[in-house]
């Protein structure tokens, strides 16, 4: 990289600089700027236009007093807690169990991978189906003969965010089993063969040996699960509407609500601002084991 | 009696050498495969469950099983799904939702993708100044939360004249897009040998003929990763869709949603998971037809640079 640098003169650098505007564009601009411009004017009581009139932190006592977005951070700690253990947890005996040298490898992968190429407007309708207590699972099972069984999670208060969390791992999961296998598949064979002189079990071998080796592999995994959790949106839309009530609402739904229907902007600004604290909570730790200590290229 | 055994003996230690012999049926297959086969039920069964709805009648529907194949087989709902589903006033179906997603998909891939390559090959091999910022800060920025900057691009969007229109979207996708496929791109130039590189600019080529002779043609593989990247995930969207266009621009996801879950009428779910199976297709197709470029494109969001 030095010696290119060097031969190159400052104008033939131009063009690079030049083809860099969009990005440099997009990073100072978009990111940065419209990232500053959201928590700024968090702090005005900007309705249906934003405008410049400060009021301190009333819309975040606005936010923290109103039921609906409380509801809403409840069920996003909720579900984002289950659906990361499940994702992972499932994920990974997944990967393990595709990494045993099993025939038909190939298939089963395409088949646990394709609901992660479907969107989650299509996941939410064919679980809102499948779940639908007259036509869905609740009825063939009485059909059986079980006339008392009730599976009815989609219009259950208690129970929507498992009718939820059905929909998101059966999208999810796929994914995160191809990113648990790739990490297993890149581990040493001779870690393998080692502990097999040793005597040591398999299941053991996986558990004390495997496992903190991937934990590189976990940790990115566990934040860009997370990061998808923190934006659910299009699910909840399709499967649920936020309801029955607002037994399902999210962060997300709640921005979108108070910008773009209610006309009560600042507090979509405020709601969008923790939105963003909460992603920085989860990435800063990461960022710190991830390039804290080592250089990176 | 002796020369009989010591062949014997023998043979009986070169065989445990190699693998053990496995049994079709151990404990462990059995758990193995029995634990693959009722996840694989898992993921296949809205795919049938989906098929098996859009081929029925509403009167079987109301009667059956919603996993039982159809009894009379009807491709009704599906024409009806594509050019006589209503959505509020409008009732000509998924197929204005189909080809706006197509009008919006076909110039967002291309913008998106070229804008990533170059900003990828700059940061390879013309780094500059602070490019290096410019790229943790993208990095970053795949993480912010939209909905942080959902507002400040409708006044971006305003100011330039295109919010509501086709064109505000696509540029959305574009930014959007950047940060992941710049760090694929710039992953795979990184692995491109800088001999080459420096040989060419002996030879006097520039940026962008580097570019377009050398870099392009000896990238089509990651190309078409960014390619499969960005269709499925640009046809996917649903939030940008709903926020930066208008009803008759909106994208098949959104429409979709609106003829699935509007409250007027009598439902047809006959009609409707034809109507979700069509826009589950373009998707799946790519999905099908890709197979492990695929997979390189989503794991190339996990693999650091």
């Amino acid at each position: 990289m030095a010696e290119a640098r060097r031969v190159n003169r400052m104008w033939r650098n131009m063009n690079a600089k030049i083809a860099a505007v969009p990005m440099i564009l997009t990073t100072l601009v978009v990111f940065v700027g419209g990232t500053a411009w959201t928590v700024l004017y968090s702090f005005t009581d900007s309705k249906l236009l934003p405008r410049e009139r400060f009021v301190g932190f009333d819309q975040y006592e606005r936010l923290w007093s109103n039921s609906r977005w409380l509801t809403s951070i409840e069920n996003l700690m909720i579900y984002g807690v289950l659906s990361l253990v499940f994702t992972i947890v499932i994920g990974f005996l997944l990967a393990v169990a595709m990494d045993q040298k099993i025939r038909f490898e190939d298939t089963f992968r395409t088949i646990m991978l394709y609901p992660f190429a479907l969107s989650f407007i299509v996941t939410g309708l064919v679980w809102q189906w499948i779940l639908n207590p007259e036509f869905g699972i609740q009825s063939i099972v009485r059909g059986l003969g079980w006339e008392s069984f009730t599976f009815n999670p989609l219009n259950n208060p208690d129970l929507v965010l498992y009718g939820l969390l059905i929909a998101g791992l059966w999208q999810g999961t796929g994914f995160v089993m191809c990113l648990m296998l790739a990490g297993l598949r890149g581990i040493d064979e001779d870690i393998w063969k080692a502990a097999r002189v040793d005597g040591i079990p398999t299941w053991k071998t996986y558990i004390q040996i495997i496992l903190p080796m991937m934990r590189p592999v976990f940790i990115t995994t566990l934040v860009i699960v997370a990061a998808g959790i923190i934006k659910l949106y299009d699910l909840v839309v399709a499967q649920t509407s936020g309801g029955p009530g607002n037994a399902s609402q999210v962060p997300a739904m709640y921005v979108y609500d108070y910008m773009f229907q209610a006309q009560n902007l600042g507090q979509g600004f405020a709601a969008s601002t923790m939105m963003l604290l909460t992603v920085l909570i989860v990435l800063i730790p990461w960022a710190y084991l991830e390039f804290g200590g080592k250089k990176h290229g | 009696m002796v020369d009989a055994t010591i062949p014997a003996n023998t043979r009986t230690d070169a065989e445990p050498r190699g693998a053990k012999p496995k049994r079709a049926l151990s404990g462990r297959n059995i758990m193995i495969y029995g634990t693959l086969l009722v996840f694989s039920l898992y993921y296949l069964l809205p795919l049938w469950v989906m098929v098996m709805t859009s081929l029925k009648g509403m009167p079987e529907i109301r009667m059956g099983n919603i996993f039982a194949p159809p009894v009379e087989i009807t491709f009704e709902p599906w024409v009806k799904a594509w050019s006589q589903a209503c959505t509020g006033l409008n009732c000509d179906g998924l197929s204005r939702g189909f080809w706006n997603s197509v009008q919006i998909l076909i110039p967002s891939v291309i913008l998106s993708i070229v804008v990533a390559s170059v900003n990828g090959y700059a940061l390879t091999f013309w780094k500059f100044k602070g490019s290096d910022i410019f790229f943790t800060i993208l990095i970053f920025g795949a993480f912010i939360p939209y909905q942080v900057m959902l507002y400040p691009i409708v006044i971006l969007l305003r100011e330039m004249g295109l919010y509501g229109s086709l064109w505000g979207l696509v540029l959305v996708h574009t930014i959007f897009g950047m940060p992941i496929l710049t760090l694929l791109f710039r992953n795979y130039f990184s692995t491109i040998p800088e001999e080459l590189f420096k040989a060419a600019r002996v030879d006097g080529a520039g940026f962008w003929s580097i570019y377009a002779k050398i870099l392009m043609p000896m990238s089509l593989p990651i190309f078409v990763v960014a390619i499969i990247l960005q269709v499925t995930g640009i046809w996917n969207d649903f939030l940008f869709g709903v926020v930066y266009t208008k009803p008759d621009l909106y994208p098949m996801t959104v429409q979709l949603n609106n003829i699935v879950n509007s409250v007027q009428g009598v439902k047809e779910y006959n009609v409707n998971m034809a109507a979700t199976l069509l826009t589950g297709l373009v998707p799946l197709f790519i999905y099908f037809v890709s197979g492990k470029l695929f997979v390189r494109g989503i794991a190339a969001g996990a693999v650091k640079g």
